[in-house]
């Protein structure tokens, strides 16, 4: 790979041993993946903020290397365990409360903004088209590049950091021209956000870097968010391309079939106890719109719905926040469903969600069972 | 051979035939391999050359390889015939000379050999 006279210096260890750390990973990576050079980015992402998922070593890490690092970049975060105004109704112990609020200390120290959120492209303003960014979250990282007109790699934790410390990354994969050798054709008739789940579920196992997808008619943002968490959540897939590709590329149906193989995998209950929505966290569009389908029904069990901390607040001036309690929703900000602690098979065999990548790490992390369908069934069935 | 992490060791060869999820089945205080289909279960790779295909599992696992080399239980140098993300940001973390041989190199280090390794000059030496 080739380094700049700069960069090489900074790998000597000449401008501190945090830098040259940063440098080594994205040397390692950069070679890994056969980039030949790095590249400026504007904006990294980062995920391993999760105390159940970095655990102690992570912790001990961050904490060392944050009494002297800081971002260059502007750098932003993914959920952590779970939201400090209510984690006192959840049950976690202390230790699990201090190790997680040294890692935002670790973080906040550095100079990330603590956004404690999987939809950064929702929250922020998007850079202009073509913008390199370093995202960490999946499913963050495929909609940058499939949505947003931005380029990222699928960052791993450590070169979304690395890259956030020096604000560059290796020019690999997705910075370079992507034609991808796979196209998918939509199959299924009247899709709903948990057939798209399922499709970029589906769409994440046969991909490599990148694929076309077609017959995909029209799209709301919950359902584009839903397909790029399940793309994320079952392989290293990293961008929709939108149209039938080249006449060589492979096409490959996703029908009624293929729909039920991905359900099947994943469905693993009849009901569940509780009910989640969000992974990802919703945005303030499905807050306006769940309260507008829960307007005088209630839900018959626990509902836990999990949105950035920005959404809760302008939710809450509006009005939504109040209407959702009302209606038995437990409103979490800063953590998401995905490799929550506040969900155990102690006290909860399964959980109904409409969220593919929920269902992925409910299921494989939490251990707990789960019951997948979308929101409109979710309404019908569980509230009055 | 390629070099994702340089630097420039001599030491005894350990070697695999399995690949090595670092999360969770090494331990952190003694390096020593917990998992018993492991082809080193009960060995530590404390002070060693590691030489294994490739790592697998948890990107998390990375962590574990900086928390080894904290407690003084890690490898001097490690070998793999595959890049993979989580052995290369674990060992750029920690600083730990790792480099990828082909599938004939890997074939002809056995274990016990002594090595030494040289990043700078591209070298082997096996004595």
């Amino acid at each position: 790979m080739f380094l700049t006279r700069e960069e090489e210096s900074a790998l000597k260890g000449e401008h501190g041993e945090i830098m040259q750390m940063a440098y080594r990973i994205l040397v390692a990576t950069g070679e890994a993946t056969d980039a030949e050079k790095l590249v400026p980015i504007e904006w990294a992402h980062l995920s391993g903020v999760n105390y159940n998922t970095i655990g102690d070593a992570g912790e001990e890490f961050l904490s060392g290397i944050s009494k002297d690092a800081q971002v260059k970049v502007k750098t932003t975060l993914n959920p952590m365990g779970f939201d400090i105004d209510n984690v006192l109704n959840y049950g976690l112990d202390e230790n699990f409360i201090s190790k997680q609020l040294s890692i935002r200390n670790s973080y906040e120290n550095m100079g990330v903004i603590p956004s404690f959120s999987c939809i950064p492209y929702e929250i922020f303003d998007i850079p202009k088209n073509g913008t390199q960014v370093a995202f960490a979250e999946s499913n963050a990282a495929i909609h940058a590049n499939s949505y947003d007109n931005l380029k990222t790699n699928k960052e791993s934790a450590f070169s979304a950091l690395a890259s956030a410390l020096t604000g560059k990354s290796p020019y690999s994969s997705l910075r370079k021209e992507d034609s991808p050798n796979i196209t998918i054709r939509m199959k299924v008739n009247n899709p709903n956000e948990l057939t798209y789940g399922m499709l970029g579920f589906f769409a994440g196992k046969i991909g490599d870097i990148s694929v076309n997808i077609s017959d995909l008619g029209d799209m709301d943002k919950r359902q584009t968010k839903a397909m790029c968490g399940g793309m994320g959540t079952s392989g290293t897939c990293a961008k929709f391309l939108f149209g039938e590709g080249d006449s060589d590329c492979e096409k490959i149906d996703f029908d009624e079939k293929e729909m039920q193989n991905v359900y099947d995998e994943l469905n693993t209950a009849e009901k569940g106890d509780i009910i989640t929505l969000g992974s990802p966290q919703l945005g303030l569009d499905e807050i306006s719109d769940l309260t507008g389908k829960l307007k005088g029904r209630s839900f018959q069990k626990r509902c836990m719905v999990f949105l950035p901390r920005t959404v809760k607040e302008q939710a809450h001036k509006i009005g939504y926040t109040n209407e959702l309690e009302r209606a038995g929703c437990e409103i979490l900000s800063d953590c998401c469903t995905c490799l929550t602690p506040l969900i155990n098979k102690g006290d909860v065999d399964a959980v109904t969600t409409n969220s593919i990548k929920g269902a992925f790490y409910l299921k494989n992390s939490n251990g707990v069972g789960v019951n997948l369908k979308s929101l409109s069934q979710i309404i019908e069935d569980e509230t009055r | 051979m390629k070099v994702l992490v340089s630097g420039n060791v001599n030491g005894v060869v350990l070697k695999s035939e399995n690949p090595i999820n670092f999360l969770g089945t090494v331990d952190k205080k003694t390096g020593i391999i917990s998992d018993k289909n492991h082809d080193l279960y009960q060995k530590s790779i404390k002070d060693f050359i590691l030489v294994f295909p490739s790592g697998v599992g948890s990107s998390v696992g990375a962590y574990t390889i900086y928390s080894i080399k904290s407690n003084d239980t890690a490898p001097l140098a490690m070998i793999c015939t595959k890049a993979d993300l989580t052995v290369a940001t674990g060992c750029a973390l920690a600083n730990i000379p790792l480099i990828i041989i082909s599938e004939q190199e890997f074939s002809s280090i056995n274990n016990g050999m002594k090595l030494s390794l040289d990043t700078d000059s591209n070298l082997i030496q096996y004595q």
